[in-house]
């Protein structure tokens, strides 16, 4: 039973820890928590849903298109919203995020309705294995554990060994610096828009197969991988998917113990980590200059 | 501008004779009102004050002490259901019933304060977020508030029924004067509060916190006591939503909520008591009647409904409104960050300049 629960947690957690990533890139890069970021990745899922349903096209076609709309979804949004937005405060930048996130939800919304669709993945949970007696894995678990560990390699690789992962980089630790030596800024800007739109569309995708789609379906997946993002410090990658295999074990033990109480568990878990330790349980300390 | 030369013209509630005379004018306007309206306005202007309660009480967080509140649906969904709680099963008269529900929202904001002490910016809008999703489960958890199906609002009796003594406000027109005299009240207050010590402390955290706390500004009980007055300000609003509103569920308290309560205050202007009255009244009248039967709307309704039926979903045309108040959201930040508010100063020293 203890088993069963730590892989389900670990698979879950491997996919807030994937979307977590997503909103990391952008707020390592530009500092802003991007609000939209679960609406971007529903209006990608649901464009997946589309070409599924209507064109009948294959999966892996259906996927390679939609992670092209992705990331012109992320750039666009970057292009359109942020950078028009002279020196903006804190919270304007908040406001922009949330605008964009009433916008595309209203836009799914009023292409593909309010009601719950199933998403078709080729990965289901009806497939399982059991490897060791008594702990059952769906094909869906191993789905999300590859996809993850492949992505998390790909991106140790991008940002050590290529000049645009250098490039990005230099942007996250001094913005002013990197102008000087000649990086293109706003470009890196829209390069980490357009990656993590991508990331969160293929998270997004193992949340659609695990629950059902509708414009709504990104809330609660979002507040929690904040709160794995909150878990792991919000800056570090590593940190931040181990922050959501935390994450996914503490939800799931908590809600096998209080099943009722389920939804509670990020806003408990955020609050608890902001108070004790801001910075996270992997990040350095910071502390704000004046 | 304007000048001020002793500190009890700063603290008047009128700063001229001018501004006097249009306030008088407009509150006769306001008690003259049902005398002409219709009555489908009367019901519009109920929830038009409502939300005004609510974002004035929302600018003293945002606006005044520059804290992040993205949970105030929660506060509201409290005052609302604590407000009828204490009328069906403890029998207590409406108006005890009301300030307490005020009181009890107050004291949850007092408990989301307190973590908020530690946290700043985006850190604080998620931790907010999370508490107005958190309250909204857990209301629809418990049987006692009528879970997912919902709470029917009881008779506002504004009397003492256990003494024999009802005052049973049924129409619309009832309840827009009471609403209309807390309204009244509570901007009022706002206003005072703004000129006190309290208010000028909440003003001196949103500038520099650190700066305010070496001037001795205790940022502990300040700070709990903006997210207080603040979740006071939502109860009351709540309280009087639900008689407004008749019916809720705890979905009608979600997320999107939160977010158009932030948009009031927003776009109204943040940090002055006119902007949020002039933005609750515009999002709440685009929200409730024009974005709500967009499709009957004069030449763009039918043109969007085709539209629909071409492109996209004619059931979806609901959604539209959600689309217009994020772009509202988006160009107002980008084009007027004061808001509306930042417009209106802006005429007014137009014209004190002409022809200049």
């Amino acid at each position: 039973m203890i088993g069963q629960l730590i892989v389900e947690g670990l698979a879950i957690g491997a996919c807030y820890g994937l979307f977590a990533i997503a909103f990391v890139i952008i707020y390592k890069t530009s500092d802003v928590i991007n609000f939209a970021q679960g609406e971007m990745a529903m209006l990608s899922t649901f464009v997946a849903y589309h070409i599924l349903t209507f064109y009948h096209y294959p999966f892996w076609l259906a996927f390679i298109l939609t992670m092209v709309f992705a990331v012109l979804l992320g750039i666009v949004v970057e292009f359109a919203f942020l950078r028009p937005a002279k020196e903006p405060s804190v919270l304007g930048l908040i406001v922009i995020t949330l605008g964009a996130e009433m916008l595309l939800m209203g836009l799914a919304g009023w292409k593909w309705g309010a009601e719950q669709k199933a998403f078709q993945f080729p990965m289901s949970f009806q497939v399982t294995h059991e490897p060791i007696k008594g702990v059952i894995i769906n094909d869906w678990a191993i789905g999300v554990f590859v996809t993850t560990a492949i992505l998390m390699v790909v991106l140790y690789l991008f940002f050590k060994y290529t000049r645009l992962g250098v490039a990005m980089k230099a942007t996250q630790q001094n913005k002013n610096a990197a102008k000087i030596m000649g990086i293109r800024v706003e470009r890196v800007f829209s390069f980490a828009w357009g990656l993590s739109s991508l990331l969160g569309a293929v998270a997004a995708m193992f949340f659609a197969a695990r629950a059902t789609l509708d414009p709504n379906y990104m809330m609660e997946p979002f507040l929690r991988a904040f709160a794995a993002a909150v878990l792991g410090g919000l800056m570090s990658i590593p940190g931040v998917v181990i922050g959501g295999e935390l994450f996914g074990l503490i939800e799931n033990f908590f809600g096998y113990m209080w099943p009722e109480w389920k939804p509670i568990v990020a806003f408990l878990v955020i609050i608890v980590v902001l108070c004790i330790r801001p910075s996270g349980l992997f990040a350095k300390h910071y502390v704000k200059k004046v | 501008m304007d000048m001020k030369r002793e500190y009890y013209e700063d603290i008047e509630l009128f700063s001229s004779g001018v501004v006097l005379f249009w306030s008088a004018a407009f509150l006769v306007f306001l008690f003259t009102l049902p005398l002409w309206a219709e009555s489908y306005y009367i019901y519009l202007l109920n929830l038009i004050m409502v939300h005004v309660i609510l974002a004035v009480g929302l600018n003293i967080l945002v606006g005044y002490t520059g804290q992040i509140s993205l949970g105030h649906a929660g506060f509201f969904a409290i005052g609302a259901y604590a407000t009828v709680f204490l009328i069906s099963y403890f029998h207590v008269p409406f108006l005890i019933a009301l300030p307490a529900a005020g009181l009890i929202a107050a004291f949850f904001g007092f408990l989301l304060g307190l973590p908020a002490l530690r946290l700043e910016g985006p850190y604080l809008a998620i931790a907010t977020l999370g508490f107005g999703l958190a309250i909204m489960h857990i209301i629809g958890r418990w049987d006692i508030f009528g879970g997912r199906m919902g709470l029917h609002a009881p008779a506002l009796d504004l009397g003492i029924p256990k003494a024999g003594l009802s005052i049973i406000l049924d129409s619309d027109i009832k309840m827009y004067y009471l609403i209309l005299v807390i309204t009244i009240l509570m901007v009022v207050g706002a206003i005072n509060l703004m000129k006190t010590r309290i208010g000028r402390a909440f003003v001196a955290i949103r500038d520099s916190d650190i700066a305010a706390e070496v001037m001795g500004v205790n940022l502990t009980i300040y700070k709990t006591l903006a997210f207080a007055v603040s979740a006071f300000y939502a109860g009351i609003a709540g309280g009087l939503f639900g008689f407004v509103l008749g019916f809720f569920d705890p979905f009608t308290f979600n997320l999107i909520l939160s977010i158009i309560f932030l948009v009031m205050v927003v776009v109204g202007g943040l940090g002055s008591i006119l902007g949020p009255i002039m933005g609750a009244t515009l999002i709440t009248y685009l929200q409730y009647d024009l974005l709500k039967n967009i499709s009957e709307a004069p030449y763009v309704g039918d043109l969007l409904v085709a539209f629909s039926r071409r492109w996209l979903t004619v059931v979806g045309l609901e959604n539209f409104g959600s689309i217009v108040l994020g772009l509202i959201m988006i160009t107002i930040i980008i084009f007027e960050p004061l808001g509306m508010f930042g417009i209106w100063i802006r005429i007014k020293k137009y014209w004190k300049a002409w022809p200049f």
